[in-house]
């Protein structure tokens, strides 16, 4: 385990770097998936058809397939960055797919009534929308979106592939492959790593549903 | 539909007004299509020396080309389909294992699960290809890829599995108990089979996961379809073209396998009253194994 | 009873996958060197084992253009392939014979090891560190660490130019030159993919101003970019390649180092450079120093 303790602050830097990863790729699939929600319950068909296209490709492509096409797609049409920016753009279109199933399916489960009501007194589609169904709708899919975003960042480990690099798991390939170092104990502390991230999210998502189930 | 719920049978005025959005809206995607377009064919993505090879039957590389892809699609549902069936039986010892546990060796079970479930999955392919062999494991590496994600999805399945246990009345269980049937009868005659029929859905959707993740494989160079891509790239050139393929492939692959998920939903949720009728019929095990 | 049933559907169909995918990797070519058929060696050598077996597995870079690249057809080619091929036929194995395993940078010390292969032929750079793990015989060419940019870019000259010019430099995850060139560069200017066709893309599309491994990797990519792409050439490392085999066989290190200097005599080493890396480079290295085996 002294592989671990001699390269602490690489594992340290990798750790942040995924999170940082994680949390801007967090909040731009949540905006960004909670939009695409809107579109697809929309009066509009051709945003309805958009919304359903974009959730019918990015949850039935690989993850490795959509960074392939942020890292050298975006490049050929003109859009150049930093590679970091492109694995952050592509975890958030791959995830924002889910939210907006999630969200989704909690506007569904928001009572018809609620709606209804909310048409009785005269707000439109959009007033509708954003102050009566999605706040109840987002706290019923609490839980679900807590999984979404668990299942990213576990996802995360694979943009190191992309060019992107520092995070946690390319830590452990550099480590392994360049530095030869023994494969056992440097996936060990990248595991580490990861837990560490993991399951205080998923203890903290079981807190966030009890809360929740009382509430309502 | 409930989506309709959220809005009013639309009057004259409101539909003029959706007419318009509809037509700004189809003109902005078709505009933001046409830039995207145009840069590409500026760069020569759309030339046929990078698109023959994929499309067009009387080039020359055109039968190599698919047979590669061919093989490799083979190999990814080869790998997904052994990880599922391995998973299935895994993970259902697993959840078996959760429920029956007395307390004292109860936590070793629940934490087994919740070690696996915090990990990435290309870790623990990583894992597997990298660690075992230095523990005097020689295998191929579509074991490797297989391990790594029968590790991953199991714990995963135990989830879904112990889920539709729980969801079951308790009068099933107590009837059950009540007929004097054993522990471990309850589970097998009367829990798991209903559970099994109620996570069904969610286990062809969990095939969806494990054939997008067989692209990890990569990673330890086992020749499924995405890894086969990129030698493809590398004799030909034409990366865009070639991951447009394999995007394509995926799609298609996973939106039916979806649909049977949907359809086996429909299916069951109709028929809950037939349930005899319908395990004679058995057309979601068949469609199944044609769908992995 | 359903899902038994779909289990064992599952399974059957995979077997039959199995058998009928993995057939793969085998060569034909029609330029083969003539194989030893007479050899004779001394029992309980590892080559009297690989000629009595009649096959032998050799771990090659599947991915790295003119030294060993798998083609459409589902074979590789290149320098070190052609290598590989002559070792083996003096073994009287024949091209036919060969098993090709693909080797990355970061698994062939282990495969060695754990004798997924009996020879590496894969751009291996002999140096101590690997040396403590597995032998090496050769070198059998001599290449140097180098960097690639555009055609038009006359600002980077060498490694001691890259800071000057704020460059992004592209390379491989897990390779020597990526940790190399660490030493020149900022490392958050450093670009990993995990091949180098990648960097070249990255390159074209101005994501990144310099591509840098060793020279003749980058040959290939020039070549390929069709004069987009040029080579810098000052290489500033050197990079003598090796054939890995297990740590301590010299009988089989000495065989190989023999062959090698037979292929040199009878013109056979110049002709596996001219079919391969050749085409770019039409300069036919002279044959190293080899390394004494130990």
């Amino acid at each position: 385990m002294n592989v671990i303790l001699d390269n602490f602050s690489l594992y340290r830097d990798g750790f942040l770097q995924t999170l940082k990863i994680c949390a801007l790729a967090a909040v731009g699939a949540l905006v960004l998936g909670t939009v695409v929600a809107g579109f697809r319950v929309s009066p509009v068909p051709p945003l309805r058809w958009v919304g359903t296209a974009w959730v019918t490709v990015f949850r039935n492509c690989p993850l490795t397939v959509v960074l392939f096409f942020c890292a050298f797609g975006l490049p050929e049409i003109g859009v150049n960055g930093a590679y970091f920016w492109f694995g952050v753009t592509g975890l958030v279109l791959y995830t924002s797919a889910f939210v907006c199933e999630a969200v989704r399916a909690g506007v569904n489960s928001v009572p018809a009534g609620q709606a209804e009501a909310a048409r009785a007194v005269g707000l439109t589609f959009g007033q509708s929308l954003t102050s009566v169904v999605l706040p109840q709708a987002l706290r019923t899919v609490v839980p679900p979106l807590g999984s979404v975003i668990i299942a990213m960042i576990k996802n995360s480990a694979i943009v190191g592939a992309f060019g992107v690099g520092g995070d946690l798991f390319a830590v452990g390939d550099t480590l392994t492959s360049a530095r030869g170092e023994a494969a056992l104990p440097v996936l060990t502390g990248v595991v580490l790593g990861y837990l560490a991230i993991t399951i205080p999210g998923g203890l903290l998502l079981g807190l966030l549903e009890r809360k929740v189930a009382i509430a309502r | 539909m409930t989506t309709s719920v959220l809005y009013d049978a639309p009057g004259p005025r409101t539909r003029r007004r959706t007419l318009v959005g509809s037509v700004l809206a189809g003109l902005l995607v078709v505009a933001v299509l046409a830039v995207v377009g145009s840069r590409l064919d500026e760069k020569g993505q759309f030339s046929a020396e990078k698109w023959d090879p994929l499309v067009n039957p009387s080039s020359d590389t055109f039968d190599q080309v698919w047979n590669l892809l061919g093989g490799a699609l083979v190999n990814t549902l080869v790998a997904a389909a052994l990880a599922m069936a391995f998973s299935l039986v895994i993970g259902t010892l697993l959840a078996v294992l959760r429920i029956t546990a007395s307390r004292w060796y109860r936590w070793l079970v629940v934490g087994f699960i919740e070690l696996f479930r915090g990990v990435p999955v290309v870790i623990s392919i990583f894992f597997a290809a990298r660690v075992l062999p230095t523990l005097g494991v020689d295998l191929d590496n579509l074991w490797f890829l297989v391990i790594g994600l029968t590790v991953y999805n199991s714990v995963i399945i135990a989830e879904i599995v112990r889920a539709g246990v729980n969801s079951l009345p308790t009068g099933q269980r107590e009837a059950a108990e009540s007929l004097g049937l054993r522990r471990a009868q309850v589970l097998g005659l009367v829990l798991l089979p209903q559970a099994f029929r109620a996570m069904l859905p969610a286990l062809i959707s969990q095939l969806v996961v494990v054939l997008k993740d067989t692209s990890l494989g990569f990673i330890i160079s086992y020749e499924e379809t995405v890894r086969t891509a990129g030698i493809i790239i590398q004799n030909l050139g034409n990366p865009i073209q070639v991951y447009l393929v394999v995007a394509a492939l995926f799609i298609a692959v996973n939106y039916g396998v979806s649909r049977l998920a949907v359809y086996v939903e429909r299916r069951l949720s109709r028929g809950k009253k037939a349930a005899a009728t319908l395990s004679a019929t058995d057309p979601a095990g068949a469609g199944a194994g044609g769908g992995g | 009873m359903r899902l038994r049933r779909l289990m064992f559907g599952t399974a059957a169909a995979a077997l039959a996958c199995t058998v009928a995918a993995c057939g793969g990797g085998k060569d034909t070519g029609s330029s083969n060197p003539p194989v030893n058929t007479s050899a004779t060696f001394d029992a309980g050598t590892t080559m009297a084992k690989l000629k009595d077996a009649g096959k032998i597995r050799i771990g090659t870079k599947f991915d790295q253009p003119l030294f060993g690249l798998k083609g459409l057809d589902n074979k590789p080619t290149g320098f070190d392939v052609e290598i590989a091929k002559l070792v083996a036929a003096k073994l009287g194995v024949g091209a036919d014979k060969i098993e090709w395993v693909e080797t990355q940078s970061k698994v062939r010390e282990e495969y060695i090891e754990q004798g997924k292969v009996d020879l590496i032929v894969a751009t291996y750079t002999i140096n101590d560190k690997r040396k403590e793990r597995i032998s090496f015989a050769g070198p059998y060419y001599e290449a140097g660490q180098d960097l690639m940019v555009k055609k038009d870019n006359s600002a980077i000259t060498g490694p001691e130019s890259l800071k000057a010019a704020n460059a992004r430099v592209c390379s491989v995850t897990g390779s020597t030159p990526a940790e190399t060139i660490k030493k020149y560069v900022d490392p958050a200017n450093v670009v990993l993919f995990d091949v180098y066709s990648k960097c070249a893309d990255a390159l074209k599309n101005n994501q990144v101003d310099v591509v840098t491994t060793d020279n003749v990797i980058l040959l290939g990519l020039v070549d390929k970019s069709a004069g987009a792409f040029k080579l810098v050439g000052k290489p500033f490392t050197t990079e003598p390649y090796g054939i890995g085999i297990k740590k301590g066989d010299t009988k089989f290190c000495q065989f190989i180092d023999d062959t090698l200097k037979a292929a040199a005599g009878d013109g056979s080493y110049e002709k596996a450079w001219q079919d391969t890396a050749g085409k770019v480079a039409p300069d036919a290295p002279k044959l190293p120093d080899l390394d004494t085996c130990s």
